[in-house]
């Protein structure tokens, strides 16, 4: 999106620290969506040939969000075939592995999911993270659910929250939900401005986020009846 | 020579059967079902006919060619030459070590006594070449009973079928009246080379011992077991490493000449007071590189509970490579992509050395239309990426928003419901302490459960409920994926779950 990249001087920059803050607790899903979207426009595209995303989770986080599905991945339009999840139980291994994750030049994003304040992260981790990042130009996004934002080395920090949908119309009543939407506020940038908010939508086919049309109703398809929408889908 | 053939002893007439150009035949038969007429070689229904409560069984070949195999290395315990004869026998070179074992009749009868111990009949028989063992042990009248005083007059007295000609050779050389070893023997050689050519010389000459033919003993590779012995202990964690780096290298060298890359290394520390200290560390691609084995080692010892105790230090150090597997040797220059590859592999194993196999995990795609079981996370140390892709992930429908959450709850979360419309989503729900309201909703999508999985399932109402998926999403936009467990007809009262988050 042309506003966004132009504020952040030309997209998410590589080879550096990008926290995301979930608004609320129950904007986790939203703000990991989030997180992965941009992850894979950071590790190229999503496609084939793209560099791996390793993804860490604290214990915590799947617990209160459930399993990371390789299905949903695809249905944003990236490639799980490449990535790695892995789950951490204590933070000082979750922070070590997201290090040794940065180290590795051949990843594309290291994507941290964290929850609740962590005590451990605190500047000097956050410096580190930077250093490391700079060092190999690999990206980490610091997705950070329940937790208040402190002092770090991040080059941007972001608050994510889930957004209204542009709703489908189906032949049954109400409206189905659209492609996701999310509300974000660029809370700091390293030198630059900030305090700027969109609302977007993620294109899966472009792999691109676009303005979102808040409210607005997307007109049905002309290729395709609108009752398409209500037909139930059965699998067996 | 020892030769020994393997057979099984019951009590009930047994045989197996095996297809021989299109008609079962028996391919093998026990001691009782031979007393009573039967042989290899006879038609099924033939044996049969002639013994009705014959227990047949099919014959597994590569199952004995696996068990002959096995047998042979517990052989490598008498003998350093060992070789295989298939079907059913073994050939030791007994030269030189039969002395240990109290002479030729005293090994004889320890590898008899041995096979009996394991179930197997054996019948063994020595000679100055293999041919003559074999033939001896096969043809033999005496039917293997060790050592036989007079081999050559055994050998002579083995019929003509012991040199394994033709059949066609076999037939003339008893059409003209040759019925044993010994009457081919006493013909000019010339004239049997003549007649029968030369294979049926040479045959007849290694039978009678008057030429050798080698042997060739399977071959058992050495194990990759490395050992440094100190006459004072060192504690030093600077020794130890030292010393561990150098027994590495020394690995990397033996590994290097048998183009092997271990995957799997262990560690073994010997303390004077008689404890032990056992590290092992596992790779996700064969390696042979000391300095990257050594970091994974110092993952493993950096994550141990308690930490390592030299206590009054290590007299013996021991590498082992329990696995490792063919690796050629590098190019010096790695183009670009091999190296991300390697780098990559190396991260994989220093997280997973760290954290435990089963930290990092790839997805895998499974064939399930059961969503909880639509995908399989495999240890990524394990499983590199398109090694086995059968599945694809499912692509995405065109213009259509995402239709599978991101994240799933396993064991899906049960959810309160305060307006229900029939046929629908609930208008409110309560999760987790919290009310929600459904603004948009879409759905049902519905997935049968899996009756065949279950015990008389395809009768209706006993293959399991039937579930109706909803994607809603509520005031704030936030997306979830709920269900209906049971279709009404199905329960009286179905209950609701939160199964998924969508972005």
């Amino acid at each position: 999106m042309e506003a966004m990249d132009a504020a952040l001087g030309g997209g998410l920059a590589h080879g550096c620290l990008h926290e995301i803050y979930a608004a609320e607790v129950g904007d986790g899903a939203a703000a990991a969506g989030f997180t992965l979207a941009a992850a894979m426009g950071m590790c190229g595209g999503g496609m084939g040939g793209a560099r791996p995303l390793l993804w860490l989770r604290s214990r915590r986080a799947v617990g209160a969000l459930g399993v990371f599905q390789g299905a949903g991945w695809a249905e944003l339009g990236g490639a799980p075939d490449g990535g790695l999840v892995g789950v951490v139980g204590d933070t000082m291994g979750l922070l070590r592995a997201a290090v040794d994750g940065l180290r590795c030049a051949a990843l594309g994003a290291v994507v941290v999911e964290s929850w609740g304040t962590m005590r451990e992260l605190d500047l000097t981790a956050s410096r580190r993270f930077a250093l490391a990042a700079e060092q190999s130009g690999v990206p980490l996004l610091l997705l950070r659910v329940d937790a208040e934002p402190s002092p770090s080395a991040a080059r941007t920090r972001w608050q994510v929250s889930a957004a209204p949908s542009c709703a489908l119309p189906q032949a049954g009543p109400g409206d189905a939900p659209g492609a996701p939407c999310f509300d974000i506020t660029l809370l700091r940038q390293r030198s630059g401005p900030s305090g700027q908010s969109w609302r977007l939508e993620w294109d899966r086919e472009k792999c691109q986020f676009r303005e979102a049309l808040s409210g607005a109703v997307v007109p049905a398809p002309l290729d395709r009846p609108a009752g398409d929408r209500a037909g139930k889908r059965h699998a067996a | 020579m020892i030769e020994q053939e393997n057979g099984t002893l019951h009590n009930a007439p047994l045989a197996m059967v095996t297809k021989v150009r299109g008609a079962l035949r028996l391919g093998a038969v026990n001691g009782a079902a031979r007393d009573r007429g039967m042989a290899v070689g006879m038609a099924l229904a033939d044996a049969r006919a002639v013994l009705p409560d014959l227990i047949v069984a099919e014959m597994d070949e590569q199952a004995d060619a696996h068990w002959l195999m096995r047998l042979a290395r517990r052989c490598g315990a008498w003998s350093p030459h060992v070789m295989v004869t298939p079907p059913d026998g073994l050939v030791m070179e007994s030269t030189g070590v039969d002395h240990l074992f109290g002479g030729e009749a005293g090994l004889a009868a320890q590898v008899e006594d041995a096979m009996a111990d394991i179930g197997m009949t054996t019948r063994v028989a020595m000679a100055a070449t293999s041919e003559a063992a074999q033939a001896l042990v096969r043809y033999g009248v005496h039917n293997g009973q060790g050592p036989v005083a007079d081999e050559g007059g055994a050998i002579r007295a083995l019929p003509i079928a012991a040199l394994g000609l033709e059949d066609e050779a076999a037939l003339a050389l008893s059409r003209a009246g040759l019925k044993t070893v010994g009457d081919v023997a006493g013909r000019s050689m010339a004239a049997i080379a003549a007649r029968f050519g030369g294979e049926a010389v040479t045959a007849l000459r290694r039978l009678l011992g008057e030429e050798q033919a080698p042997i060739a003993p399977i071959i058992r590779p050495r194990p990759l077991r490395f050992e440094r012995r100190f006459p004072e202990p060192i504690g030093l964690q600077s020794s130890i490493a030292a010393c561990f780096l150098d027994l590495m290298h020394q690995a990397a060298g033996e590994m290097a000449q048998r183009d092997l890359g271990g995957r799997r290394f262990a560690l073994t520390l010997f303390r004077s007071d008689g404890a032990r200290h056992r590290l092992m560390i596992e790779t996700g691609l064969p390696t042979r590189d000391p300095a990257l084995v050594l970091r994974l080692f110092d993952e493993r010892i950096a994550a141990l509970a308690d930490p390592l105790d030299p206590g009054f230090g290590y007299d013996r150090i021991t590498l082992l490579v329990p696995l490792a597997e063919p690796l050629l040797a590098s190019q010096s220059a790695l183009d670009g992509e091999e190296k991300q590859e390697a780098a990559l592999a190396e991260l994989i194993d220093r997280l997973s050395t760290r954290l435990g196999p089963d930290a990092l995990r790839r997805l895998v795609p499974q064939d399930s239309h059961m969503p909880e079981q639509a995908q399989y996370a495999v240890a990524a140390i394990h499983h590199a990426p398109g090694h086995h892709a059968p599945i694809a992930w499912p692509a995405p429908a065109q213009g259509e928003p995402p239709l599978r959450p991101l994240f799933l709850f396993d064991p899906p979360q049960q959810v309160d419901i305060i307006a229900e419309v029939p046929d629908g989503p609930p208008h409110r729900f309560r999760w987790r302490g919290t009310l929600y309201e459904v603004s948009r909703f879409e759905g049902p999508e519905r997935i049968a459960a899996q009756w065949w999985r279950r015990k008389e399932g395809e009768i209706p109402g006993m293959g399991g409920l039937t579930r109706d998926y909803y994607r809603v999403e509520d005031r704030h936009g936030r997306r979830y994926w709920i269900f209906r467990h049971g279709l009404y007809e199905e329960k009286p009262d179905p209950h609701w779950y939160m199964h998924g988050l969508f972005a």
